[in-house]
């Protein structure tokens, strides 16, 4: 047993568990009996496998960046998630849950989203698999991402605006939520982080962990060597860092670094730094570092990048934080998009700008010229667009 | 006795109130308590509005929100009721959502509800082995009973359990479902109804979440000890206000 790996009772260290109410628990309870074993089986694996490699088009390159390497002195490669069908690495949560949905006899697949890519995800493997698909979504967050919540229809699913709270991604989430509570026995909730109670952050990390086994296999090739000085990704919930942390977590001389969006900064109160601003709690089912008054009601986080704008992080990062095992940055938004901008113009990639949140980090951190960088480039910039063309005025 | 088991102990249908406290104004809530007991409310339930309720549906949903709005909080809520016992004598019951207990601290919450003369606390989304393995001493030791909910999906052995953390009553939920749901009761309910009463668990039983007249009333507690209702008395007192009160409750009698 790793010491970064979930306990049997649900617990990173101090955080995770399912602090669900009852009404939840024969849900969750169903998941939690049989996730491991399901994705443990030879016809889930070669399954997933099949799907990751001829639909979602994996392995994804491990790219080196030379230009960028060139001008931070240090060997940086890109994990290339942006380049996965839907344009994000989303789609390999949401591949792997379909499968264990179906393998659990569920005919309803629910989904919350906070800038679409986990909506737009979700919607294309349930028209995959012919799965009817329920899609929660903030009513802020349907007009701010036109074009994902379009892509969504297209594809067949419903998308329910969530109009409670603040009516961002955290209440999408509750939505969601509720949606569960009242359908116990035929629907599944696909989440889209490495978020809610047990068994989903460890859930998802497994089928994000594909990115890591890559990533090794591929620095075996190029580097001659397993492992990296670090590795690098953004954290919103925290699926795409626990996807590239997955397996360097152990080998402690593997530097891990999480990125979060301090948004207008962390002394505003436009924020979504929460290893910064967070404190112990619990929200969505999930004991962890959450935005909160001195009361534990929930705080709206800010980011310009809404898949970053959750007022908490996944209880494996909490715990990564907490030990010391993970060193976390904050990036704000004007940081996170000149760093979007220096990306496309040296390298001729456009990232989302939850992405560009870690390209950012250099202005902080120091790296030897021989360090060799792995980032996660977990998502392409199409769906931002329009937020990029409105800030440098194109 | 502790004041829950007074009143489960009573030869009748309980009527149990779920309401938001600081709604619709901050300063309601003592007003809204006194009212209800006048009318012939048996139990209380007083809701620390939150701001993320899982359990709850849009009409509670809402009334948490213009209560935080409000300035509603926990320090707040026993500020207000300071006193109360002075002048109400039936059990009074917080709920709540477990995160604002974890933040007040869960000793300090304790002895807070204590001191004002609390009966017992529900908190849905609390796990009842969490509660077992940190905190059930410490609720006894404050006099709190510890009201655990199950649903039509909890199993029987699972029933059993639960039935073992309590000794004054079980919450039990109508059907699957968020508070606010639901139009009378069909066969499949009562029939639930009945299969937990046939348990003779040694906790009571108490329905609650979809109960909004007297007809659902009936219902409910044919096979139990009464029934708690919610967001249909938040949307009286948003509709007619205070002075619906009581005309509500003894439309349910
Ligand atoms: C491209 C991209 N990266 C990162 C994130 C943040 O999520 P997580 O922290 O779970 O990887 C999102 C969420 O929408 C995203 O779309």
């Amino acid at each position: 047993m790793s010491k970064y790996s979930v306990s049997e009772k649900g617990f990173y260290g101090d955080f995770g568990g399912a602090y669900i109410p009852e009404l939840l628990f024969p849900n969750v309870e169903e998941l939690r009996q049989n996730y491991k074993q399901i994705i443990g089986t030879d016809d889930f694996q070669n399954q997933f496998k099949s799907l990751l490699k001829d639909y979602v088009g994996r392995p994804t390159p491990l790219y080196l960046a030379e230009n960028l390497s060139e001008k931070y002195k240090t060997k940086i490669y890109l994990k290339r998630e942006d380049l996965c069908h839907t344009g994000a690495h989303k789609i390999n949560n949401t591949v792997g849950q379909i499968l264990l949905a179906k393998a659990l006899g569920k005919r309803r697949i629910i989904a919350e989203t906070g800038a679409g890519q986990h909506g737009v995800a979700t919607a294309t493997v349930c028209a995959l698999m012919g799965l009817e698909c329920i899609v929660y979504m903030g009513a802020v967050d349907i007009e701010r991402q036109a074009p994902n919540v379009a892509r969504m229809k297209m594809l067949g699913a419903t998308v329910v605006p969530a109009t409670s709270g603040s009516k961002t991604l955290k209440d999408a989430t509750n939505e969601a939520i509720r949606d569960w509570i009242n359908h116990p026995k035929d629907t599944h909730y696909i989440i889209g982080s490495v978020v809610g109670p047990h068994p989903y952050p460890d859930m998802v990390t497994q089928l994000q962990s594909v990115i890591s086994k890559e990533v090794k296999a591929q620095m075996l090739e190029k580097e001659g060597r397993e492992l990296p000085d670090y590795v690098i990704a953004c954290v919103g919930g925290g699926s795409n860092a626990a996807g590239l942390f997955a397996d360097f977590m152990d080998h402690e001389d593997v530097g891990i670094i999480g990125v979060e969006a301090s948004g207008k900064g962390v002394d505003t109160t436009e924020s979504a730094a929460t290893t910064i601003l967070g404190r112990e709690g619990i929200i969505h089912g999930s004991k962890t570092l959450l935005m909160q008054n001195t009361d534990g009601q929930i705080t709206e986080p800010y980011s310009i990048s809404a898949g970053l704008d959750y007022p908490g992080i996944g209880p494996l990062h909490a715990h990564l934080f907490k030990t010391g095992r993970g060193k976390f940055v904050s990036i704000t938004d004007a940081e996170a998009m000149e760093a979007g901008l220096e990306l496309s113009r040296m390298e001729g990639i456009i990232p989302a700008i939850e992405t560009a949140h870690a390209f950012a980090i250099f202005k902080y951190l120091e790296f030897k010229e021989d360090d060799v960088l792995v980032f996660n480039c977990s998502g392409r910039g199409d769906k931002d667009l329009e937020t990029y063309r409105k800030y440098f005025g194109y | 006795m502790n004041r829950i088991n007074q009143a489960l102990a009573q030869d009748k249908k309980l009527i149990s109130i779920y309401f938001t406290a600081g709604y619709p104004e901050l300063e309601d809530t003592t007003e809204v308590i006194k009212r209800l007991a006048d009318a012939g409310t048996d139990v209380i339930e007083i809701g620390l509005p939150y701001s993320d309720p899982l359990a709850d549906g849009p009409v509670i949903q809402k009334s948490s929100e213009q209560a935080l709005r409000n300035g509603m909080s926990t320090r707040k809520l026993f500020q207000q009721l300071q006193g109360i016992r002075d002048t109400v004598d039936i059990p009074l019951i917080v709920m709540g959502y477990f995160n604002a207990m974890l933040q007040f601290g869960v000793e300090d919450f304790c002895k807070a509800c204590e001191a004002i003369g609390i009966d017992g606390i529900i908190m849905p989304d609390l796990p009842i082995d969490i509660f077992e393995r940190d905190y059930k001493a410490l609720f006894e030791t404050h006099g709190l009973k510890f009201v655990p909910l199950i649903t039509p999906e909890t199993s029987e052995e699972r029933i059993k359990t639960i039935d073992e953390l309590g000794d004054s009553f079980v919450y039990m939920v109508s059907s699957s479902s968020t508070t606010g749901g639901e139009q009378g009761f069909g066969e499949e309910a009562m029939s639930y109804f009945k299969r937990i009463s046939d348990m003779n668990l040694n906790n009571s039983l108490m329905v609650g979440f979809g109960i909004k007249d007297a007809f659902s009333f009936e219902q409910a507690s044919r096979f139990t000890s009464g029934c708690i209702i919610g967001s249909e008395f938040i949307r009286r007192l948003t509709n007619a206000g205070m002075e619906g009160i009581a005309p509500f409750i003894k439309s349910l009698k």
